[in-house]
């Protein structure tokens, strides 16, 4: 045991010895909210070859699980006492992380929140990230389009995903409300719409067996539902498994948000209607080079005219495309797609 | 005193006439009968919530309710709970307990897809790969339990962590889709298997829980086994004064666990189709939701496993019944809150009957 700490303890001293080595250039870090997620996986992927491009020395932190708070913490104070020019975040607490961004911007660092904006937006010098509201609003659009007519007696399930409403999960669900032509109420939640098109909103925490438990507990109470949004593609691959559970998987349809491989597959496969790809590599690797620039001469980045944040894109991934709504093939979306 | 001498038992007939000890029996009242039902047939609570659950959901709500559909969803809903609740069942029945039947569960669906999709096994030898590692994980718990004497809340706490971050770790937390499973390899999906009884709808994963809940149900309580299960439970120092070879009863019980909890991976990937790493992260709880409803004492030695059955189905008829009132999801948790509370205060006032 001895023995095992004496090696431990000098390998730790051997690679930060390293670290200080390195550390006479620009160095940036990047923190997920976990290393596990192919979301995450695929933005470190871009943020690596960034960096390289860019001369950049770049240090990777994650949270345990989704929702470990105190490791992004003990990784932001990690990096302002390496001196790091900047942060890359996916914070896991939004509210409770602007103290240690705080202290960040204070010790001089720019701090770019990716993927999840900060509460409030401005707390982070900039935001990159998905414009989760029109991605929402394309697959909206795109649903009332390919139903026609029928749009107007559509039935339609919502599969959210969780009860306190955070606010991706809300943006995405308003959106798509929007882009199919229903009255939002207030904007700022979901389930306060009263038009009689909507059966019912259930929670699937964003995975297969939420998805499919939620789309059942719909069907009991409306079994005749024929528009089904979901928050993300596994809660969409899961709601496919409860309709094909009662023969009705042909005559539904169903769209989502993401834009992951086995979600796009999905949609090749007609499991997923149309799903709105998002792009997490973009993500890192614009915050890379955003870093590169502030640490050269100070030029912070600049927000999407019109957005409080820089928009990274996103795109309607179907084979059936619909008029008057832009999308990219499945082939397209194949290439770009992550995990 | 002659007459005395040949009369000796005259003076003990006298003294009878005092009472000296005996049983208190004034108190046999309707309550004091009823807890001594409840004390030799603990299931006889959570049947009875069951059955008033539905009769009030069925007449609130009518046949939107009562109809062959819902009756059998709720049935499917709980099926993978209600497998991991047997697993949980035979555990607490040890006073133990398991926070890492979920993990286990999710690693052993896990290892089936990934050794039939990465390495191309058959998958039949996938699927016993996914039995062992259900095996391996809860002999590691039962060993560091019954032979290190480490406390089963922290020893599986403590698993629940390795288990589950060996599962991203191994997975890349990558999802197996529904569509090439059932091109490549459909025995995953053998638990989705539907058949049809006049209307009602019924899935090998549902049967097979059932029938599981049955067969230990029998074992435990009808061979030696069993009662050793309950022996040590009740009290350890005991049991092993009376010959029971605790540790190995223990150690088989955490294997057992782990083996149910890999069957439950399997119908996981029935239940949703595809193999996904990010399941059943709350299946320790609810497991342990439906053992305590179920009205299994947490102190061990005392309970039926079918009780766990009747806890899961309490909390899937909550949950749907209050879905299709209307109600705003966070109403069922209050209740189930409420229920759990509920049951072991009837434990607390069962345990006062003299055995």
């Amino acid at each position: 045991m001895k023995r095992l700490l004496t090696g431990t303890a000098l390998a730790l001293m051997t690679t930060s010895g390293a670290a200080f080595a390195g550390g006479h250039g620009v160095s940036a870090c990047l923190i997920t909210k976990t290393d596990t997620n192919p979301f995450f996986v695929k933005m470190r992927e871009g943020a690596e070859a960034a960096a390289e491009a860019n001369n950049i020395t770049l240090r990777s932190y994650a949270g345990k699980v989704d929702g470990d708070h105190e490791t992004q913490v003990a990784a932001i104070e990690t990096c302002i006492a390496d001196g790091a020019s900047g942060i890359l975040l996916t914070a896991s607490d939004t509210s409770s992380i602007v103290g240690a961004v705080t202290q960040a911007r204070e010790a001089g660092l720019l701090v770019i929140a990716l993927d999840t904006p900060l509460e409030p937006i401005d707390a982070a010098d900039a935001t990159f990230a998905t414009d989760n509201f029109l991605a929402g609003e394309l697959i909206g659009q795109w649903a009332a389009a390919t139903l026609g007519d029928d749009a107007a007696n559509a039935k339609i399930g919502m599969l959210d995903l969780a009860v306190s409403q955070p606010s991706v999960g809300v943006l995405r669900d308003q959106g798509f409300l929007q882009g199919f032509g229903i009255d939002l109420g207030d904007p700022n939640k979901w389930g306060d719409e009263d038009d009689p098109r909507i059966v019912g909103n259930d929670i699937t925490a964003g995975n297969e067996e939420g998805g499919r438990r939620a789309m059942e507990n719909l069907l009991a109470v409306d079994p005749m539902i024929n528009v089904v949004y979901t928050i993300n593609e596994p809660a969409a691959a899961g709601a496919y498994e409860a309709l094909k559970s009662i023969g009705r998987e042909n005559d539904v349809l169903i769209v989502s948000v993401d834009g992951g491989c086995p979600g796009v597959q999905n949609v090749a496969d007609g499991v997923i209607g149309a799903t709105s790809q998002q792009y997490p590599l973009l993500m890192a690797s614009k915050g890379i080079e955003a870093i590169a620039s502030f640490a050269a001469d100070g030029t912070l980045p600049a927000n999407t005219p019109g957005k409080d944040f820089f928009d990274t894109g996103v795109a309607l991934v179907t084979d059936r495309p619909a008029d008057g709504v832009d999308s990219i093939s499945v082939a397209e979306g194949m290439d770009l797609c992550w995990g | 005193m002659p007459a005395d001498q040949d009369n000796f038992e005259a003076v003990v007939q006298a003294k009878r006439t005092e009472a000296v000890a005996e049983f208190d029996t004034r108190k046999k009242g309707p309550l004091d009968k009823l807890q001594h039902a409840l004390h030799v047939n603990p299931a006889l609570v959570p049947l009875f919530v069951l059955v008033a659950s539905i009769i009030a959901f069925g007449l609130l709500l009518g046949s939107k309710f009562f109809s062959p559909f819902a009756l059998t969803l709720i049935l499917q809903q709980v099926q993978i709970v209600g497998i991991v609740a047997a697993a949980q069942s035979v555990v607490i029945l040890t006073a133990g307990i398991d926070l890492s039947v979920g993990a286990i569960m999710v690693l052993s669906s896990v290892v089936m897809g990934q050794f039939t999709f990465r390495y191309g096994l058959p998958v039949e030898i996938a699927i016993v790969c996914g039995l062992l590692t259900g095996m391996i994980c809860g002999y590691i718990n039962g060993w560091l339990i019954a032979v290190m004497k480490l406390p089963p809340f922290i020893v599986t706490l403590g698993m629940w962590q390795i288990v589950l971050a060996t599962n991203f770790l191994y997975s890349a937390n990558e999802t197996i889709r529904a569509q090439e499973i059932e091109a490549n390899a459909p025995l995953l999906q053998v638990f989705a298997t539907k058949f049809s009884v006049g209307g009602a709808i019924f899935t090998v994963g549902v049967i097979f829980m059932v029938v599981l809940m049955l067969v230990l149900a029998y074992i435990l309580k009808h061979t030696a086994w069993g009662r050793h299960v309950y022996a040590v439970g009740d009290d350890p120092e005991a049991a092993q004064l009376s010959g029971v070879n605790v540790k190995r009863t223990l150690i088989s019980v955490y294997v057992l666990s782990g083996l149910i909890c890999a069957f439950a991976g399997w119908a996981l990937i029935g239940r949703i189709g595809s193999v996904s790493p990010t399941s059943g992260q709350l299946a320790n709880i609810e497991s342990i939701t439906a053992v305590v409803i179920g009205g299994i004492s947490l102190f061990g030695g005392r309970g039926s496993i079918l009780g766990a059955l009747f806890g899961a189905l309490i909390v899937g008829v909550f949950t749907l019944g209050l879905r299709l009132a209307g109600a705003d999801a966070q109403w069922t948790f209050l209740l189930i809150g409420v229920l759990i509370i509920g049951a072991v205060a009837v434990d607390q006032w069962i345990r006062k009957v003299s055995a």
